[in-house]
């Protein structure tokens, strides 16, 4: 996996709350059996009309934004689905962040095996952080995971909350299953356990 | 010993380690897996030279993107990318010596419908899916949740996940559910009360005399929707009616270790006094028959009631109702009941169980649908093969419904059963997204007699009307 240490990049404006799975990737591009090339689909029945032409007003379609790494959205980002589709999709366009005042839960956990930052701030700062990003591409975002801040393109800063595990996979680009096999002794001892307490299972 | 909730009983009996920061690693019993969200792991496994460490506890079944039209046994009749992805888990299946239920087979059907009716799914046990709706599971008191497709990797790799654990909600619904009223009804009601993150970071436990009073198909229809609330699982406590619906199922355990199973399933209850970090409570009586309006679950309101205004939300909630409105093409102060429906949609893992077709027929019985187009799609091959023998499906079919095969069809339209542009559909399914069923295809969700009561008037009914007609 990528390492995510420290980003500087262009944050696009998402204001609209309850972004689901369906809009980011809809379902149509589920049919691949590969995790690459869906970037071209994000966000595809709000960036393009039915005859595959963008719809101009699309915050990714204009040109301050087409090169955008973070997204600034609203409440509840990833909600719906659990299709891991959605980061890959983002990841693929090139986003490495996403700030909201909350994720749902399944799609916050599979943006972190991608190498993607989910981040969670109160309202009052994602509403500074919106404000910035609609300036356009001149202003630009510090993400800093090392230090869990995030600093508008004014440099005001706001600290967030990260898992320590998760931080620590995301820096070092670390390999989760590998991890988990170095623990094959305790799963084996597990394992051991319950063919005697639950053999049914 | 302090006291503990469902919840915490089930986690702790799974936990195989645990970091200093609370980063545990669980043991998974169960793990579902389907042709959609698998594909990328098996590879992956493959890439790194890893194997399934428990093909025993792993069970596979196509469901999202196959045809419900016969013939579909012969890849012919799928369409490419359907055929790639079926040929894609039967070789995964194959190669790694998991269980399986191939299109062929009449135990086919929506992984969450198959794993009960299986007995694959037991009180006390984790199980997990590359799927959002696995809570369903959590019916018969196990821990079930949706995973990314990464994480599917992992557990094929290691029967593990890492987790860290969820706070505990718990969500009550006391008294008795009035008639006409049904368990979709209290999932939609308590999404519409809490909102679509209500439940973000929690696990829920369903619990009073409501949800007692569901049986096991009821009560799986209330934890489906677990996840459209934001929450990691639903759960609710096992009873004597859990024990006698795993009772005798193909995979349930039998004579002596059935009775050292059921001894442990007793104890599976949340202790008096425990501690929920959230706490909602909903009257079984003031729930009515509910429709959404909107594009989000949570955007639900009774039947009897009015299309609201965008200035009756507040914050982002209000562009938010704005482009719903816009989306679903209604006007505010429209009553509900004035909503002319094109299609309606009865099936899915949320309701595509037998006792949902019974509450369906049982509206349909004897009459024609005034929609343009109604169907039936039943959530697993036995569900189908029962509803046969009990008449159901002439029931359907003489009123004018088609009668599909099993899959997940129109409730995530990936297949091609698909809503057309502007088209409007009440629907059992679960989710009413934007483009959710199709491009620009419009969802109102409802229970299935409600559902079938639509597809008789021709517009969104409350279903009271009708049943009062028959009595």
């Amino acid at each position: 996996m990528d390492k995510f240490e420290k980003l500087t990049g262009i944050a696009a404006p998402m204001p609209l709350v309850n972004i689901d799975t369906d809009m980011i990737i809809p379902k149509v591009f589920l049919k691949t059996i590969k995790r690459s090339g869906l970037g071209v689909n994000l966000f595809d029945e709000m960036r393009y009309d039915r005859q595959g032409n963008e719809i101009p007003d699309f915050v990714l379609n204009q040109p301050q934004y087409r090169e955008a790494e973070i997204l600034v959205a609203g409440d509840n980002f990833g909600c719906g689905s659990s299709r891991e589709h959605a980061p890959w999709a983002l990841k693929d366009f090139g986003i490495k962040s996403v700030i909201s005042t909350s994720f749902a839960d399944i799609f916050y956990n599979n943006c972190f095996k991608n190498g993607i930052l989910p981040i969670v701030l109160p309202q009052e700062a994602v509403d500074v952080l919106m404000k910035d990003a609609e300036k356009g591409s001149n202003a630009r975002m510090i993400v800093d995971l090392e230090h869990q801040t995030v600093s508008s393109s004014e440099g005001e800063t706001f600290s967030f909350e990260v898992d320590p595990f998760k931080k620590h996979c995301l820096l070092e680009g670390l390999d989760d299953i590998g991890l988990s096999l170095e623990k094959a002794p305790a799963i084996d001892s597990y394992e051991q356990k319950m063919a005697q307490a639950r053999p049914w299972v | 010993m302090s006291p503990k909730t469902l919840y915490d009983k089930i986690w702790d009996a799974h936990v195989v380690s645990q970091d200093e920061d609370g980063t545990c690693l669980l043991y998974i019993d169960r793990h579902l897996v389907h042709e959609v969200t698998s594909p990328q792991a098996f590879e992956g496994l493959r890439m790194a030279g890893r194997t399934v460490r428990a093909p025993e506890k792993t069970i596979a079944v196509p469901d999202h993107n196959v045809p419900t039209t016969a013939g579909r046994e012969d890849p012919k009749n799928m369409t490419e990318d359907s055929a790639i992805q079926v040929a894609a888990l039967d070789k995964n299946a194959r190669d790694f010596g998991i269980n399986y239920y191939p299109v062929s087979d009449i135990r086919q059907g929506i992984v969450h419908i198959v794993g009960p009716e299986q007995g694959w799914t037991l009180p006390g046990m984790t199980v997990v899916c590359g799927d959002s709706h696995t809570a369903t599971h959590g019916a018969f008191g196990a821990l079930a949740h949706g995973i990314g497709t990464s994480e599917v990797e992992h557990v094929l790799a290691t029967q593990t996940l890492i987790q860290k654990k969820s706070k505990n909600m718990k969500v009550e619904i006391t008294g008795k559910l009035r008639a006409g009223v049904t368990a979709k009804d209290i999932t939609l009601a308590v999404i519409g009360a809490t909102g679509t993150a209500g439940g973000t970071g929690y696990v829920i436990e369903y619990c009073g005399e409501a949800i007692r009073d569901l049986s096991m198909e009821g009560r799986m229809t209330v934890c489906n929707m677990a996840i459209e609330g934001g929450a990691r699982a639903g759960l609710i406590a096992p009873d004597e009616k859990t024990f006698e619906y795993v009772t005798g199922r193909p995979h349930a355990p039998k004579g002596a270790q059935f009775e050292a199973a059921l001894s442990w399933w007793k104890t599976l209850f949340t202790d008096e006094g425990a501690h929920f970090d959230k706490v909602v409570t909903l009257k079984g009586e003031e729930i009515e028959p509910v429709v959404t309006w909107g594009t989000s679950p949570e955007d639900v309101l009774p039947i009897s009631a009015l299309v609201p205004a965008p200035e009756d939300f507040r914050g982002g909630k209000v562009e938010a109702a704005k482009r719903a409105l816009a989306y679903m093409d209604l006007t505010p102060g429209q009553k509900l009941t004035d909503i002319a429906i094109d299609t309606v949609f009865i099936g899915s893992c949320t309701n595509g169980r037998i006792e949902d077709l019974r509450a369906a027929a049982d509206i349909v019985k004897g009459k024609k649908i005034k929609v343009k187009r109604a169907m039936v799609v039943p959530g697993s091959g036995l569900v189908r093969a029962q509803a046969e023998e009990e008449g159901l499906a002439d029931i359907f079919r003489d009123a004018g419904f088609e009668w599909r095969l099993a899959g997940c069809s129109m409730c995530l339209a990936m297949n091609p059963d698909q809503l057309s542009e502007g088209e409007r559909c009440a629907s059992t399914s679960n989710r009413n997204f934007e483009g959710r069923q199709g491009y620009k295809g419009r969802t109102h969700l409802v229970s299935p007699a409600m559902a079938a009561a639509a597809a008789l008037t021709g517009h969104l009914t409350d279903v009271r009307e009708l049943m009062t007609e028959d009595a």
